[in-house]
């Protein structure tokens, strides 16, 4: 049967099995969501059983628990504390080696070959993929290990059949619907029967698609999956105001609000470890002890720490507040000069990882409502 | 002393000021000139004068028993020398020593306390032209205090 | 999505350690060339990631070069890296990433009046764009370089700006924080300079390295002296690891000091240059 780009299949739950075979006799690493540690995390499976059927989450500020559904879904539930950054832009990678060579030395690269696969990515995540993809890819100087990693990346997107506590990516307009980015789409129906609508994105997602059984999807079959997008486009979690947002943040670096969300902010990073699109990194230089191989690696940092504004003997922002203001600012306004988007996919990570429970949206809406409260206000001395 | 009324006139510090004004400070006012190496008075002598330099450059230094003088500021042509004859002891707080041929118009103090306290609008037009002049000086000062081209 | 058809730009190229010069106690002039292929054009004003093996990267303008063959960096000890990268000797192997960042805005100040205002170390990235404008004197109106440095023995580059004094096209005015009798020069602050060298703002282009907060004091008095904050470009620094825009930690409001900068226009950051912590 050819499969066009664009063509709708029904998928049997069971079915989805061929579909991780066909990929893994690719050499693809099929990675997942699977419950681990009391959290949904991605990691390699093999299996479906490994996926965690019948499982939802309940995320809040500051909260995130496992909770067990009445049905047994495959992707009930909304996105954990990781992201797919972890695989394409991961926590330590090393950029090259240089062996010493009498006084001088020599630089060389290890080239690992990585297919990635992954299945269950939400359309928020598929918006943070492309902004990363804006990051590391769009500019005069590329980060070629991730080039590498997206050369060969197989995407299965899931339409969220549930929003999470913290979601707001209605707000952003990144979903809940998977619009572009994916080889192939699922959309979980449970009616008398458990399938799966498939959308195909790619003529990747068509060549793997065909070696697994489907029907054509029907009307009836398409309305359902619209309505199950639709239903949780109406159970977000939080709104984000982003007319004007950008102006708004830039035009209000002394508002008293940064000192206000300073009190609460312990800079313990952990946002940005969670965001989806979050990128900074620092760059460590070594060597081994007898000081003949020296090492380079890249690894994840943030501009929550004192380090990372480091310049002539102190931190440039010293205090939470400026650091606080540093990300924010960065998020919800500076990317849109830098990268042409926001830098926020509204996928709630942040506040639902936060440990005093610190909302992105709330910390806008506060600022909106009173503009300029910090103008006017006397700065510096005689 | 009518010469030195034009020569008070164009310098810099003076424009503006009104010709009455001019006379009364004029009056008070006498030529000088240093050879390099000269000092213009020393830390501890009264403040007896203050300086419009006309022509030369001098240079304000302090001394430290053990130390060769450091000098912390040069001032040139145009510029004035002198602000402790402002306020009570009324002495030099440092030496300034012209560092080239200088020539200045020295304005003698007491002569000049005197008739601002007579005529407070004179008062107030020398204070308009000090205040803005000391303001900077601090502020470079300050600058300077902070060492930034040394080592963090 | 493009293939990759770049080399690895985090990858340093080997040079090799020329010709070494001691400039003041703790302050190292380094011409490094190439050991394979050419030696990559650069603007002044840009800068490169110097490695020395094993210890780190640097970010270091280019403070001149030696014909097309070397690039000639100034670089003075105030840390492990630096301190390591101002210790290499000739013949020593040293990394190199770059010529990175935007340069002194050379082409459009033609026809204008240039002003250089170096504060100390400030005046090495300043240096190339120095001898580019002296060496087509022609394309420039008048050409004054004001420098401010700590002290008379801190005064980098001294022969060379000795140089530029006493060519009869350009005006070189120089001040210290503070002297002993032997100077026989200004002592003072730049800004002090600025008051006293007569130009007219309205035909003058300021180009300014130095100390932050150096910076800071000259662009006000610039403006107060009436040249328009389109008129006035500074060298900005801010910590660098990647030099690429990649690894985030260069921004300065929304640009990155590596690749919208480190020579930035004032209208263009105006607003949040005297904004603490930013």
């Amino acid at each position: 049967m050819d499969i066009i780009v664009g063509a709708k299949l029904i998928v049997a739950r069971d079915e989805l099995q061929s579909l991780v075979d066909v990929l893994t006799a690719r050499a693809y690493r099929v990675l997942g969501p699977t419950l681990r540690d009391g959290a949904i995390v991605y990691d390699e499976i093999k299996r479906i059983e490994e996926l965690p059927a019948g499982w939802s989450d309940r995320q809040a500020a500051g909260s995130y628990r496992l909770e067990k559904r009445f049905d047994a879904a495959l992707f009930g539930y909304a996105v954990g504390p990781q992201s797919w950054k972890r695989f394409l832009h991961p926590p330590i990678e090393r950029l090259w080696q240089a062996p010493r060579e009498g006084e001088s030395f020599s630089v060389e690269q290890d080239v690992p070959a990585t297919k990635f696969a992954f299945l269950g990515v939400r359309a928020c995540e598929l918006r943070a993929i492309s902004i990363q993809d804006k990051v590391f890819l769009g500019g005069r100087y590329q980060n070629t290990g991730y080039q590498r990693r997206r050369q060969d990346n197989f995407i299965i997107a899931v339409n969220c059949g549930e929003a999470g506590g913290t979601c707001f990516c209605v707000s952003m307009q990144c979903g809940p619907k998977a619009e572009s980015g994916f080889d192939l789409a699922l959309t979980e129906l449970i009616r008398e029967k458990h399938e799966f609508l498939v959308e195909v994105g790619s003529a990747d997602g068509s060549d793997v698609l065909r070696h697994v059984r489907s029907r054509v999807a029907t009307p009836a079959d398409t309305a359902a999956a619209d309505a199950v997008v639709e239903r949780t486009a109406h159970q977000m979690g939080r709104t984000l105001d982003t007319n004007g947002v950008k102006d708004l943040l830039q035009g209000n670096l002394e508002h008293p609000r940064w000192d206000a969300v300073a009190e609460r902010c312990l800079s313990c990073a952990n946002c940005t470890m969670v965001c989806p699109t979050c990128f900074c990194t620092t760059v460590e230089d070594h060597t081994d002890l007898l000081n003949q191989m020296a090492v380079r690696e890249r690894k994840w940092d943030s501009c929550f720490t004192l380090d990372f504004s480091y310049l002539h003997g102190g931190s440039v922002r010293k205090q939470t507040r400026s650091r606080y203001r540093q990300w924010m600012t960065h998020k919800l306004a500076n990317w849109i000069d830098q990268f042409g988007t926001s830098g926020c996919v509204g996928c709630g990570r942040c506040i639902t990882w936060c440990p005093v429970g610190i909302d992105i949206t709330e910390e806008a809406a506060a600022i909106r409502s009173t503009p300029n409260a910090g103008k006017g206000v006397q700065r510096g001395g005689s | 002393m009518e010469g030195l009324e034009h020569i008070l006139a164009e310098h810099p510090f003076f424009a503006g000021f009104s010709v009455e004004h001019s006379k009364l400070v004029s009056g008070c006012a006498r030529n000088h000139r240093y050879d390099a190496g000269e000092y213009l008075f020393h830390e501890g002598e009264p403040a007896n004068e203050f300086f419009l330099i006309r022509h030369g450059q001098v240079a304000l230094e302090i001394v430290s028993p053990g130390q060769t003088p450091i000098v912390f500021a040069t001032l040139g042509e145009g510029e004035i020398v002198g602000a402790s004859w402002l306020v009570p002891p009324y002495r030099w707080m440092y030496d300034t020593r012209a560092t080239a041929l200088t020539r200045a118009i020295g304005i003698d103090a007491a002569c000049l306390r005197g008739k601002c306290e007579a005529d407070h609008h004179l008062g107030y037009a020398m204070m308009k032209r000090f205040l803005p002049i000391l303001v900077q000086r601090l502020h470079a000062t300050r600058l300077q205090l902070l060492d930034v081209y040394g080592k963090r | 999505m493009a293939a990759a058809t770049q080399p690895d730009p985090m990858v340093p190229q080997l040079y090799r350690v020329g010709r070494v010069r001691r400039e003041l106690a703790d302050t190292m002039t380094l011409e490094v060339a190439p050991l394979a292929g050419a030696r990559p054009s650069f603007e002044p004003g840009q800068f490169n990631m110097l490695y020395a093996f094993g210890v780190g990267e640097v970010a270091i303008s280019i403070s001149g070069a030696v014909d097309g063959s070397s690039f000639v960096h100034t670089v003075r000890d105030v840390g492990a890296v630096s301190g390591a990268v101002a210790r290499l000797k000739t013949g020593a192997t040293v990394g190199v990433r770059g010529p990175f960042g935007s340069g002194w805005p050379l082409a459009s100040a033609q026809g204008a009046d240039v002003i250089f205002v170096a504060g100390g170390l400030g005046l090495a990235p300043l240096r190339p764009a120095i001898r580019h404008v002296l060496a087509n004197r022609a394309r420039y109106g008048r050409v004054i370089i004001l420098f401010g440095s700590r002290s008379p023995k801190d005064l980098l580059f001294r022969r060379e700006m000795e140089q530029w004094r006493q060519r009869l096209d350009v005006d070189v005015e120089v001040t210290v924080d503070h002297a002993d009798a032997e100077w026989h020069g200004n002592v003072g602050v730049v800004p002090a300079l600025i008051r006293r060298v007569a130009f007219d703002p309205h035909e003058a282009l300021a180009l300014i390295c130095g100390p932050e907060v150096m910076m800071r004091f000259t662009v006000n008095s610039l403006a107060e002296a009436g040249v328009a904050a389109d008129r006035i470009y500074l060298s900005m620094e801010r910590n660098m690891k990647c030099a690429i825009g990649l690894c985030g930690r260069c921004q300065f409001g929304p640009a990155f000091v590596c690749k919208d900068g480190p020579v930035m226009r004032f209208d263009r950051i105006a607003d949040i240059f005297a904004m603490r912590e930013i």
